[in-house]
């Protein structure tokens, strides 16, 4: 069984049901995505992963334990990190401090992890003591990313981590977390660029009214004329 | 040279000094303002009562105190009674948001409605302070009342202008200037400090990092006790304690804060002193500093009074009118930003 895997996730927010069994999992140092049109239940099948909505069945194992039952603070003590799409960051807090909060259930020293995200993302080491507030789209999404790895997560949730930085910045973002993949994380997140995620994507699950449509490699994906036409943009 | 130096010990003695002294105790109310405003996200009406009510629990047990025999010598003995004050005024504090606030928290009621709900808590503390000490005014400075008297300084300096600084004064600013060193390095250099700025940036964010939200309210209460007490205390020993008085707070401190900026502290500091400052220099009565100053052919025939003290609350209301017209966020507000 794959390091992470949510299997079978049914429920919704309290109305008719958003995910109708979708199945997703990613072993640790892969990465897998999880593509499909508006609507389809994409970020929702992320929060459930995090625990953030009520399952009327299915389940998630976290390293063969399972975490279904845990609220999401629980999940990330239990190893998730996790990157929301809006609102990552503290504005107010410096930079520093903002890492420090993602340190905030540890209690031992940080200094080896500060010092392993400054290496990854060294725009937050010069940046170091400016508001978050401050930074361009792109920075703040390296620091909510590098706030997610303080807690030294051995899964990275991350949802639509490029949604509204530049085309540049957006291919810089996919090879950190191509990087931040190699060091041996499983990395699952969530694209509205389906075709640029699944460029690195080991695995890519497309999704259909909150179902699994097509899973492949993202290669097979991308290459299959029936998902591009549908679901990448339609250039065929 | 003489009258350029009897001008300056006049508007120091009767401008500056209790300026700065209405400013530091309009600081301490309005960090509380916007501590609230901050981590709890709403406008507490009952802020004044709360420092009416920390005042009143002061100053009883102050006679008590004074009852045993206890003194401090130079010193009011109040600042002894505040330290005991403090924590009971936490715990009323506390005690409300239970009963109160924290409902409205976790049915994720809009912030208009919290600010009812505190509308309904100012009605109810105004009836217990009421009922605990009365209507009427006290004064419950003891102690040395002058640092600098006025004979004392006319007989020292032979200037004609006496320089008057009360113990109450100096107190104010120090102890202002003391509380808030520790509440600005309690908010930066603390891991609590930092969580409860972190909660207020970003609620869900800081409760997916692992903040304690209940612990971060108690804790927000706790300061705003403090703050409370010494503010009230301050403006007590200073100017008297009178409930109706303490009531009228409201005002200057909401104006200190939004000038400032809610939720900012730095900007609820330079608020108070925006409107202490304005309040008293426009209800001054400039003549006399005027006359020192200015060249004898141009010294003033009136008062040089631009508005008589009653309206000073006009002045407070004016300078909240202009800032939500022309900057809402305040100085060092979110949009300023």
């Amino acid at each position: 069984m794959s390091f992470l895997r949510a299997e079978n996730l049914t429920g919704g927010y309290g109305g008719p049901p958003i995910l109708n069994g979708c199945t997703i999992e990613v072993d640790r140092g892969r990465i897998a995505v999880i593509v499909g049109p508006n609507g389809a239940g994409k970020s929702t099948a992320m929060k459930a992963v995090l625990g953030m909505l009520r399952l009327t069945s299915g389940r998630v194992m976290l390293d063969g334990r399972d975490i279904t039952a845990l609220p999401p603070q629980a999940r990330i003590r239990a190893g998730m990190g996790f990157v929301p799409q809006t609102e990552n960051v503290f504005p107010t807090l410096t930079v520093f401090e903002n890492l420090q909060m993602g340190a905030l259930l540890r209690k031992d020293a940080i200094g080896d992890t500060l010092d392993e995200i400054f290496a990854l993302f060294p725009i937050l080491a010069d940046k170091r003591h400016q508001p978050a507030g401050q930074l361009s789209g792109g920075q703040r999404q390296q620091l909510a990313v590098g706030r997610a790895l303080m807690t030294r997560p051995s899964v990275l949730l991350l949802d639509e981590p490029t949604a509204g930085v530049s085309p540049n910045v957006m291919d810089e973002l996919f090879d950190k977390i191509t990087r931040i993949a190699a060091q041996g994380l499983a990395v699952l997140m969530v694209e509205q660029n389906a075709a640029g995620a699944l460029e690195i994507a080991d695995t890519g699950f497309v999704l259909v009214q909150g179902a699994n449509r097509f899973t492949g490699t993202g290669r097979e994906l991308l290459a299959d004329p029936d998902t591009r036409r549908s679901f990448l943009g339609g250039r065929a | 040279m003489t009258d350029i130096l009897n001008g300056l010990v006049h508007l120091t003695s009767m401008l500056i000094l209790p300026g700065l002294a209405y400013g530091s105790q309009l600081a301490l109310g309005a960090l509380g303002v916007t501590l609230i405003f901050g981590v709890l996200r709403f406008s507490s009406f009952a802020h004044a009562e709360g420092l009416s009510l920390g005042t009143a629990l002061t100053i009883l047990i102050t006679l008590w105190l004074q009852g045993m025999g206890v003194s401090l010598g130079v010193l009011p003995t109040a600042l002894l009674g505040m330290l005991l004050a403090m924590p009971l005024l936490a715990l009323v504090f506390i005690g409300t948001d239970r009963a109160l606030y924290r409902h409205f928290r976790r049915i994720n009621a809009r912030p208009e409605v919290f600010m009812i709900v505190s509308a309904g808590v100012m009605l109810i503390m105004n009836g217990v302070i009421r009922l605990v000490i009365g209507t009427d005014g006290r004064d419950f400075e003891d102690g040395e009342r002058f640092i600098v008297t006025a004979r004392g300084f006319r007989d020292w300096s032979g200037l004609a202008e006496p320089l008057v600084l009360k113990t109450s004064q100096m107190l104010t600013i120090g102890l202002a200037v003391l509380a808030m060193a520790c509440l600005f390095r309690f908010l930066n250099r603390t891991r609590a400090g930092r969580s409860m700025r972190a909660y207020a940036d970003n609620r869900n964010l800081a409760l997916l990092s692992g903040v304690d939200p209940d612990r971060i309210v108690r804790l927000t209460w706790v300061l705003v006790a403090v703050l409370s007490v010494l503010a009230g205390v301050l403006f007590g020993l200073d100017k008297g304690y009178r409930p109706f008085v303490y009531q009228q707070l409201l005002l200057p401190m909401f104006a200190a804060a939004v000038v400032g900026g809610l939720g900012s502290p730095v900007g609820a500091v330079v608020g108070s002193m925006i409107v202490a400052f304005s309040e008293l220099a426009l209800t001054f009565a400039w003549k006399k500093a005027l006359t020192y100053l200015l060249p004898a052919g141009l010294a003033p025939d009136g008062m040089m009074q631009l508005l008589s003290t009653e309206y000073k609350f006009a002045v407070s209301f004016l300078i909240l009118v202009i800032v939500l017209l022309v900057r809402p966020a305040g100085l060092y507000g979110k949009a300023a930003r």
